[in-house]
This record gives structure tokens, C-alpha cells and sequence, in this order.
């Protein structure tokens, strides 16, 4: 038999990840991605790993993810220059979602920034791994009045509707963190970044460290009787079902953020002001509304649908394509995202899709499939 | 367990008469992961030696099958349309795939036996 759309063999020099003789020793099958060797999954497999994140918790190691540091006074103004959000009124230890534009504001990269606390202006940025090396080059030779340092840290993802009584009980006070926000904790010695986001729809915390320090954090993490590995098979399906965008197949440097419905991300002032790459082309998508948008897809058939696949109308004009497909474990049967032309992109719109020798119908289905449950804090004012 | 043979694809049949039983070994469905969907051909479907014959879906990718023999199909699993994870539980036994009427008895002497098939996979 043969893998129609997975590479099997494996690129030289897979880079590894500091926690690669856990992952080994948990029984992980790894799998090239984004030349890093990673875990797939572990013995339980994709299926039971997503479903167990969905109901306790799971530790995903994403160490491959990039993190740096952007020091200087003035260096959220500067990015802004890169990126549509509003990055100047961030305040320390909150996070917001944004993306590097290119000039025809297409996405670069999406990447995760956060305000750090001290006298000193500095964001931390976490992105891609298949980009890190584009975007950190982009922003060190754009921004050359700042410090620009790529950070030597693991990321691990602990999500799931157990992950702050786990997590709190290890370092307390971490269960109180509103969504998106962000603090620095000690662990034994050593800081800790602690983030309230993930990329399951789930709550959940990301945890940068050291690499030395790593493994210890897992393996307390991974004691606890709520707390199972999963890995990249379950993270994708985990996101799949989220609705959230992975770059590189629902977001490249032909998608704009507004068609992509990433439009919440990009702040009233800088709609109005612009002032990042092609601001014409994302203000014309807010005010005329974009050609194409980005859509839940329904196969009305057993059989998922694929990435590429074409979408057709009732005519059978190609009016869109898949941009990312599977089965979701939690819903049993399979899901898709991708874009169509921005008239058919209402719910229950009937399109169709090849599968190999035959025809799929295809409904178009709001995002997400399966509800977010980020943490609403008491106050309520951090929600996004 | 009856007489199987393998190809280097992961495929496997067992042969009684002139009807082969095709599947896919424990090995190829432990690589697979999570079956989801098997699109089976039709009872009828004349089938060629190293030619598609079913398509498997598992949560990640789709995997062609391949006929290790020529032959006719006369049947197929009836219980994976419902529960294709059987592949995954049983792949030798409940998780058959096909049973195929051969035209050449001969052509399994290319395929593997299970010490030659085990000896196959110490090398992959």
C-alpha cells in the first residue's frame, strides 16, 4: 500500500526535539514536519488522543514552534509596521493573535504576541515552525533599531477541560489567568512562561522553559492520572475541528486575514489608520466584504475529503477548494475546511467535490465544529 | 491460522482453493493509525496483480490497496462499511478486506510466507 498524500521518507537532517527520548520511550511513531522530527501520535493513537484532550487533558511538546524576543522602546509600534493588530495598546502579559502581511496583504506568517512586564518595551513572539527562519530574518532586517533575539526554549501544550486544576496545583495561581493572558512563573529555580491559549479549542496553557528543564516539567505534568501525551496527528484534528487556520494550508501569502476570517484580529485604529502591507486591499475587504471566504465544509459521505480537493456549484463551476480535511474524532464523521467564492459561502450552500471516481456532496457548515471553551474569567474583561 | 502470503506492499492473502482472502497486515495497519473509511470495489470487479483494488482512509491520509493477485471479486467485508476499525483490531481474522476468485494460482509464489514477510520488515 502507499500513502497518496503523507511523505514517508523522511528529509536529512531532521532537527530534534529536546524531549525526543521521552516521546521515543512513550511509544511515539515520529514523523518529519517542518524539519523537525516529531511525535504523530502516541500508542493510544490520534483518535483516543483527541478525544481524551476533549474530555481531561493532554501535554503536546511544540518545541519546533519559533520564540524570540523583541526589545526597545517603541517596538510595538514598529511591528505594527508588519502586522495589522493593535500591538500599541497591549498591555504586559496579555497575547494577541496577528499575522505578517506581505505587500498585497497576503499572510506571511501567524504568529502570537505577547506584552512582557518590566521597564524595558519587549513582546515576545511565538511562530511557525515552517517560517520561524523567514519571519525572524523579515522582522531582524526591518526593525534593526531593535533587539531581535530567537529564543532557545521548549513549548509545551497542556490542553484540556483539566488542564488548570493540573496545571494550578503544580504552580499556583495559574488557574486564575484570564484567556490570553500571560505570566512568568519559577519552576524549581528556572522561569517558566506561562500562556493561557493553545491551538484545540479546549482552555489550555503553553509553557515555554528552558530545554533542561523540560523533561522534568513533562514528566510531572504527564504523572498527573488526568494528563496523557498526544501528538501532532491529534493537534491537527484537535484544530480542524476548532476552525482555527494552520499556515501553509488554510493561510499562505494568497489569503488575505479578512477573507480568511481572521478580520477580529486586526483592531478599529488600525483599520482606520492602516499603516501595515497592503492596508488597500484588506480596507476593500472590510468595506466590500472579501471575493472569497473561508469555510466550514461538510462531506455528505463517509469518506473525508483532502486538501486540494476542488469545490463545485450546482452548475459546476469550481468555486472554491478544500484547504484542510479529516475525520474528526469528536463528531465521528468528516470535516473540512477551505475557500469559495464569497456568494456561496452561506451555510448549507450545496456544492459537490471529487473523491477519486465519484462525486461528493458537500455542505457548507459554520466554524467551529465543535465549540471553543476557552476560560471566561469571573470579570469577564479578558475575554477577546 | 491458514497459509498466508505477503507482498512488500502489506498486503496479505490466504488462499483456499481458488479463492483468496485479501488484506492488510498488522504492521500496515499499525502504521496506517485509525481507520476511518475503506472504499471497497464491486462484487464483479476484475482485478489485476500490483493494481488498486480498495482505497483506505485512516485519520491522517489515504492509502491505496493493491491486489497481490489477479482474480475476480466475488465478495466483500460487509462489516466495514459500519466499523472499518476492524481493520485495526483484526486485521488477519474479522478485518478482511476482499475475497477474490484468482486466475493464477501461480502468482503467489512471488508473495511472501510469514517468516520470509517478518525477515521483510526487520529490514524496513
Amino acid at each position: 500500500m502507499t500513502e497518496l498524500d503523507v511523505a514517508t521518507a523522511a528529509p536529512p537532517a531532521l532537527t530534534k526535539l529536546p524531549l525526543d527520548a521521552l516521546h521515543r520511550r512513550l511509544g511515539a511513531r515520529m514523523a518529519p514536519f517542518a524539519g523537525y522530527d516529531m511525535p504523530l501520535q502516541y500508542e493510544a493513537g490520534i483518535v483516543a488522543e483527541t478525544l481524551h484532550t476533549r474530555r481531561r487533558a493532554s501535554l503536546f511538546d511544540v518545541s519546533h514552534m519559533g520564540q524570540a524576543i523583541l526589545t526597545g522602546a517603541g517596538a510595538a509600534r514598529a511591528l505594527e509596521s508588519l502586522a495589522p493588530a493593535d500591538l500599541v495598546s497591549l498591555s504586559p502579559e496579555r497575547t494577541r493573535y496577528t499575522q505578517l502581511l506581505n505587500e498585497n496583504g497576503g499572510i506571511l506568517d501567524d504568529l502570537l504576541v505577547t506584552g512582557l512586564p518590566g521597564v524595558e518595551e519587549r513582546l515576545l513572539l511565538v511562530v511557525n515552525a515552517a517560517r520561524k527562519q523567514h519571519d525572524f530574518a523579515l522582522i531582524a532586517a526591518t526593525l534593526r533599531q531593535f533587539d531581535f533575539n530567537p529564543l532557545d526554549r521548549a513549548l509545551l501544550a497542556l490542553q484540556g477541560p483539566r488542564a488548570a486544576a493540573v496545571l494550578g496545583a503544580l504552580l499556583p495561581g495559574a488557574e486564575d489567568l484570564a484567556f490570553m493572558g500571560w505570566r512568568a512563573f519559577d519552576f524549581g529555580g528556572a522561569p517558566l512562561f506561562v500562556s493561557r491559549s493553545g491551538y484545540t479549542g479546549e482552555d489550555g496553557f503553553e509553557l515555554s522553559l528552558r530545554a533542561e528543564h523540560a523533561e522534568d516539567l513533562a514528566r510531572l505534568l504527564l504523572s498527573h492520572e488526568d494528563v496523557a501525551p498526544a501528538g501532532l496527528g491529534a493537534r491537527d484534528a484537535l484544530r480542524l475541528e476548532a476552525g482555527l487556520p494552520l499556515y501553509g494550508h488554510d493561510l499562505d501569502e494568497t489569503t488575505d486575514p479578512v477573507e480568511a476570517g481572521l478580520g477580529w484580529s486586526i483592531g478599529k485604529r488600525r483599520r482606520l489608520e492602516g499603516g501595515f502591507p497592503g492596508f488597500e486591499r484588506i480596507r476593500r475587504a472590510f468595506e466590500q466584504g472579501p471575493s472569497r471566504m473561508r469555510v466550514g465544509l461538510l462531506p455528505q459521505s463517509k469518506a473525508p475529503l483532502r486538501e486540494g480537493a476542488e469545490l463545485y456549484a450546482s452548475d459546476g463551476e469550481t468555486v472554491g477548494h478544500v484547504t484542510s480535511g479529516g475525520f474528526s474524532p469528536t463528531l465521528q464523521r468528516p470535516i473540512a475546511m477551505g475557500y469559495v467564492a464569497s456568494n456561496y459561502a452561506n451555510v448549507d450552500a450545496p456544492l459537490s467535490a471529487p473523491l477519486r471516481d465519484k462525486r461528493v456532496d458537500v455542505a457548507v457548515a459554520a466554524l467551529p465544529f465543535v465549540a471553543h471553551r476557552y476560560f471566561k474569567s469571573p470579570v469577564g474583561k479578558d475575554a477577546r | 491460522m491458514t497459509d498466508l502470503r505477503y507482498s512488500k506492499d502489506h498486503e496479505y492473502v490466504a488462499l483456499h482453493g481458488d479463492v483468496a482472502t485479501l488484506g492488510i497486515s498488522d504492521y500496515a495497519q499499525s502504521q496506517l493509525g485509525d481507520i476511518v473509511f475503506i472504499e471497497l470495489p464491486e462484487v464483479g470487479k476484475k482485478v489485476v496483480k500490483g493494481k488498486e483494488i480498495a482505497v483506505i482512509e485512516s485519520v491522517k491520509a489515504a492509502s491505496e490497496v493493491y491486489s497481490p493477485l489477479s482474480g475476480e471479486v466475488v465478495e466483500v467485508n460487509p462489516e466495514l462499511g459500519e466499523t472499518p476499525a476492524l481493520v485495526n483490531d483484526d486485521p488477519l481474522g474479522r478485518g478482511w478486506l476482499v475475497k477474490l476468485r484468482v486466475s493464477d494460482p501461480g502468482e503467489c509464489a512471488s508473495l511472501m510466507d510469514d517468516a520470509a514477510y517478518s525477515g521483510f520488515l526487520k529490514t524496513l
